[in-house]
C-alpha cells in the first residue's frame, strides 16, 4: 500500500473494504496543481483505491489517463465535481483509461477538446452517474464523443447524462457485452450510438433533442465489424429535432434532424416497448450502409430485425432533406405521408432473386397504427411496378426474443 | 556493471568506473514507484550538463526520427555486459533485461546566440515485466533531472535551424502518455531501434562508423542482418514515396498499426501496410468528429487541402492535431513533404 507524499490539496484516507484488503482513499480537492495532483495520483494509485474529487471546480489544461487497474475515481455528484477543460492544452481527451475493472462515479466532464471520457481496450467498465457535457450547446466545434468505450468487454452505463456532443454522447464501439441504462442524452448529434458491437442492452433511457436519438451502426474497414444481438427497448425516443452539426466527413453527418432510431447494417436487432415520436423525419429508419469501400469482409445490409410492441407519436411533419438522402426519397415515395417506419429494402441480388431466408426476414409486430414504408428494389427501379410496400401487416410475424445481455457487475 | 537477482526481485545495480566513486545505485525495477528521483542517481552520464555518456553506454542514432518540436534529441543505450541483442525483421531489437535507451530533448540552439536548454530525459527500461518508461525533467541549473511521473510543462523558447526565436509550451509526458505511442497489444515497447533505421554511419569518440557495424564490434550483435535501411525522410535523393512512408512510419506507425493506440480507427500507416483504405486513400473518418475538419477522406490522391491527414498535421488545436501527443508545433517540413506526396498520388 503506497500513498503520494502528502501535501496541502491531498489528503490521504483509509477504507476498510472487505475481509483483509485495504484500499486507500486518496481525496484532492480543486487546486491550481489540479492536473498534477490527480495525474499523480493515477499513475501510483494501486489496485484497489480509490481516488476522490472533492465538489468544485477543477481547471484542466492537459488530458487525464488512467492505466492502473482496479481503481475507482468518483466525485461528489455529477453536478458538483467538475472537471472542466475550457482551457485545455493537451490531450485529445478530458479522460482516458486504459485499464481493466475501473469504475468512474458521481462528476462531471465539460467542454473537452476532443472526446470527454475514452476507455479503450479494456474488461469491465462502470459509467455510474457521470455527465459528459459541452456547455455553450450544439455546435460543431464541441468534441466528438461524451461517453466513449471501445473495443472493451463488459461495458456498464448507468444513470448518466450526456449533453452537446458534435458525434455522439454516449458511443459504444467495438464492443461486448454492453448495458446503456437510466442515461439520458440530449442535443448531441446521435443520442446513443453502439456501433461494431455485440450483444448490447439499451433500456430505460431518454434521448431527446438530438439529431438522432438512438443509432445502431455497423461500419466497414475497422478490427471488430458485423455488429449483433443489439436490444433497444423501454426508451424514450422524443422530439429529436436539433438540426445536424456534425462536421461533414463523419458517419453521422449524414443522419437527417428529427430521427428517432436508426438501425444501419448489424443482425439481430430487437427494437420494443419504446415510446417514440414527435421526430421531425421519421420514428425509425432500417437502413444499408450506403458508402462505398472496398472491404471485402463487410456486410453492408441489416438482417433478422424485429421491431414490436413500441408506441409512436407524431412524426414526418417536418422532414430534414438537407441531409443524406433518407428524407428526400422517403418524402416523394410517401407523396409526402411519411411513415412511422422506414426500410430501404436493400438485400443482396441473389436474395431479390430468390427471396430472404426466414430467419433474416424483418419482424414488424404489435406497434398499435404504426405506418411503414419498405422500399421494394425492383419496383424501385422499374416505373410500371410498385415501388414500395405500405402495408405493415406484411412483415407481422412471431418474436424470437433475445438473450438478455448480462455480465458480472460487481467486479 | 553488473546485474543480479537477490530473493526473486530483480535488482539493477549500474556502477560506472569513472574518475567519481560513487554511481552505484540500486532500485528493485519491479516497482517504479521506488525509481530515483534524480537522473544523475543512475550514473549514466560522467558529465551530465554536457551529456557525456560513462562508460558502457553508448550514443546512437536513427535514420528517421520523431518530430518532437524541434527539439534535438540526444540518444544512448545502456546494454548489461556481455549481453546480447536478439534480431527480427522489421522489429525493434530485442535488448536483454536491464538494457536502457537514454533519450534527452533539448533546444541546443546552434544557431544563434542562445544558450542551449536540456528539457527532459527519457529512460526507457526493460525489465523482467518489460519494458518501463520514465521521464525526468531538467532544473533549471541544468545540473540535475527530476522525475516528473504527471509529466511536465517548459514554457520556453529557442532558435530555429534558420536562427528565429520561436516559443514553445513544451510538454514533458507523463508516464500514461508515454504508454500511448509504446504500447502494441498491451506490451510496452521501444520505437526507434530498428536495424532499418539505425543502419547508417555515426561519429563516435573513436571514429565515424555504421552503427550497426558498431554494435557488432561491442558484441551486442553476432549475426548477419537481413536489413534495408529505410528512407530517410529528409534525404532528397529518395523518392517521394519512400520518404513520405518512411515519415508517417515513424510519426504515426506506432499508434496507427493493427494492435496499437489508435487501431479502433482502421487507419494504419505503419511502413508494411499496403492495403490503399487502410492507408488512408479515400478513407471515411470513423470517431475524428470536428478533427474531419469537414473533409470526407482521410487522403484525396491529388488533393491535398481535401485530405483530413493533411489538416491534422497542420493543426495546433489539441482536439483536432495529429499526432495526438508530443507536438504543440507544426512540422513544417513534415508537412511539406506529406502535401506533395498526397497531391502527386
Amino acid at each position: 500500500m503506497k500513498f503520494l507524499k502528502p501535501s496541502n490539496q491531498v489528503i490521504v484516507g483509509l477504507l476498510f473494504l472487505s475481509s483483509s484488503l485495504y484500499s486507500a482513499v486518496q481525496i484532492i480537492q480543486p487546486s491550481e496543481n489540479a492536473y498534477e495532483d490527480i495525474q499523480e495520483a493515477l499513475i501510483l494509485a494501486e489496485p484497489g483505491d480509490v481516488i476522490r474529487l472533492t465538489s468544485g471546480i477543477f481547471n484542466l489544461q492537459d488530458s487525464l489517463s488512467l492505466d492502473v487497474e482496479g481503481v475507482q475515481i468518483e466525485g461528489e455528484g455529477m453536478d458538483q465535481t467538475i472537471l472542466s477543460f475550457a482551457d485545455q492544452q493537451s490531450g485529445a481527451q478530458g479522460l482516458s483509461v486504459t485499464s481493466d475493472n475501473v469504475t468512474l462515479q458521481d462528476f462531471s466532464i465539460q467542454n473537452a477538446k476532443g472526446d470527454a471520457i475514452k476507455v479503450k481496450g479494456v474488461t469491465n467498465i462502470k459509467f455510474l452517474r457521470v455527465k459528459t457535457e459541452w456547455t455553450n450547446g450544439p455546435n460543431p466545434e464541441n468534441g466528438a464523443y461524451g461517453l466513449y468505450p471501445v473495443e472493451s468487454t463488459n461495458v456498464l452505463i448507468d444513470g448518466c447524462v450526456a449533453i452537446g456532443a458534435s458525434d455522439a454522447g454516449i458511443y459504444v464501439g467495438q464492443s461486448k457485452n454492453i448495458i446503456v441504462r437510466n442515461s439520458r442524452a440530449e442535443f448531441n448529434v446521435a443520442g446513443i450510438e453502439i456501433e461494431n458491437s455485440y450483444y448490447a442492452d439499451v433500456f430505460d433511457n431518454v434521448a431527446t433533442n438530438n439529431t438522432g436519438g438512438i443509432l445502431v451502426f455497423d461500419l466497414p474497414g475497422l478490427p471488430q465489424q458485423g455488429g449483433h444481438h443489439v436490444r433497444v427497448f423501454n426508451n424514450r425516443s422524443v422530439g429529436n429535432n436539433t438540426d445536424n452539426f456534425a462536421p461533414e466527413g463523419n458517419i453521422v453527418g449524414e443522419v437527417p434532424r428529427g430521427t428517432g432510431i436508426i438501425i444501419q447494417a448489424n443482425s439481430n436487432v430487437e427494437i420494443f416497448n419504446n415510446e417514440i415520436g414527435d421526430n421531425d423525419t421519421v420514428n425509425i429508419a432500417v437502413v444499408t450502409y450506403g458508402n462505398e469501400t472496398d472491404d471485402e469482409a463487410y456486410y453492408p445490409h441489416p438482417k433478422s430485425i424485429q421491431i414490436h410492441g413500441n408506441k409512436f407519436g407524431p412524426t414526418g411533419y417536418n422532414p430534414d432533406t438537407s441531409k443524406g438522402e433518407l428524407a428526400e426519397i422517403l418524402f416523394e415515395l410517401s407523396e409526402g405521408n411519411m411513415p412511422d417506419i422506414f426500410w430501404d429494402g436493400l438485400i443482396p441480388i441473389s436474395q431479390i432473386i430468390f427471396g430472404q431466408p426466414e430467419n433474416e426476414k424483418m419482424i414488424i409486430s404489435n406497434n398499435g397504427d404504426a405506418t411503414l414504408l419498405a422500399i421494394k428494389p425492383i419496383g424501385f427501379m422499374m416505373p410500371f411496378l410498385e415501388p414500395a410496400i405500405l402495408d405493415i401487416n406484411e412483415f407481422d410475424g412471431e418474436i424470437s426474443p433475445l438473450a438478455k445481455v448480462e455480465f458480472d457487475e460487481n467486479f | 556493471m553488473k546485474i543480479f537477482k537477490k530473493s526473486c526481485l530483480l535488482i539493477i545495480s549500474l556502477v560506472f568506473f569513472t574518475s567519481q566513486a560513487h554511481t552505484s545505485n540500486t532500485f528493485d525495477l519491479a516497482d517504479f514507484s521506488k525509481a530515483p528521483r534524480f537522473l544523475s542517481e543512475f550514473g549514466f552520464f560522467q558529465d551530465m550538463q554536457n551529456q557525456i555518456p560513462a562508460k558502457g553506454v553508448h550514443p546512437y542514432s536513427l535514420v528517421s526520427p520523431l518530430f518532437s518540436d524541434q527539439t534535438d534529441k540526444l540518444r544512448f543505450v545502456y546494454v548489461p555486459e556481455g549481453q546480447k541483442l536478439g534480431y527480427v525483421k522489421d522489429k525493434v531489437f530485442i535488448f536483454p533485461v536491464g538494457s536502457t535507451l537514454i533519450k534527452t530533448f533539448a533546444y541546443l540552439n546552434m544557431s544563434g546566440p542562445l544558450e542551449q536548454q536540456l528539457l527532459e530525459t527519457r529512460l526507457l527500461i526493460n525489465t523482467n515485466t518489460g519494458w518501463k518508461a520514465i521521464s525526468y525533467v531538467w532544473n533549471e541549473e541544468q545540473t540535475d533531472a527530476k522525475r516528473a511521473i504527471a509529466g511536465a510543462t517548459i514554457p520556453t523558447s529557442f532558435l530555429n535551424s534558420q536562427g528565429e526565436l520561436l516559443a514553445v509550451r513544451y510538454r514533458a509526458p507523463n508516464q500514461n502518455q508515454c504508454k500511448e505511442c509504446h504500447q502494441v497489444n498491451k506490451v510496452m515497447t521501444p520505437i526507434g531501434p530498428k536495424a532499418r533505421n539505425m543502419n547508417k554511419d555515426l561519429n563516435y569518440q573513436s571514429g565515424e562508423m555504421n552503427q550497426l557495424l558498431y554494435w557488432a564490434a561491442l558484441g551486442w550483435i553476432d549475426q548477419k542482418l537481413d536489413s534495408t535501411p529505410i528512407s530517410s525522410y529528409t534525404d532528397l535523393n529518395a523518392s517521394l514515396d519512400d520518404r513520405a512512408r518512411a515519415y508517417l512510419d515513424i510519426n504515426c506507425g506506432h499508434c496507427h498499426i493493427p494492435g496499437g493506440s489508435a487501431d479502433t480507427t482502421g487507419l494504419y500507416l505503419n511502413l508494411i501496410e499496403e492495403n490503399q483504405e487502410k492507408l488512408g486513400i479515400f478513407k471515411k473518418p470513423v470517431a475524428a468528429g470536428r478533427a474531419s475538419g469537414n473533409l470526407k477522406y482521410s487522403i484525396v490522391p491529388g488533393h491535398s487541402d481535401d485530405s483530413i491527414m493533411l489538416f491534422r498535421m497542420k493543426s495546433l488545436d489539441p482536439g483536432i492535431m495529429m499526432p495526438e501527443s508530443g507536438r504543440a508545433l507544426a512540422d513544417d517540413a513534415g508537412i511539406k513533404l506529406i502535401k506533395d506526396w498526397i497531391d502527386k498520388l
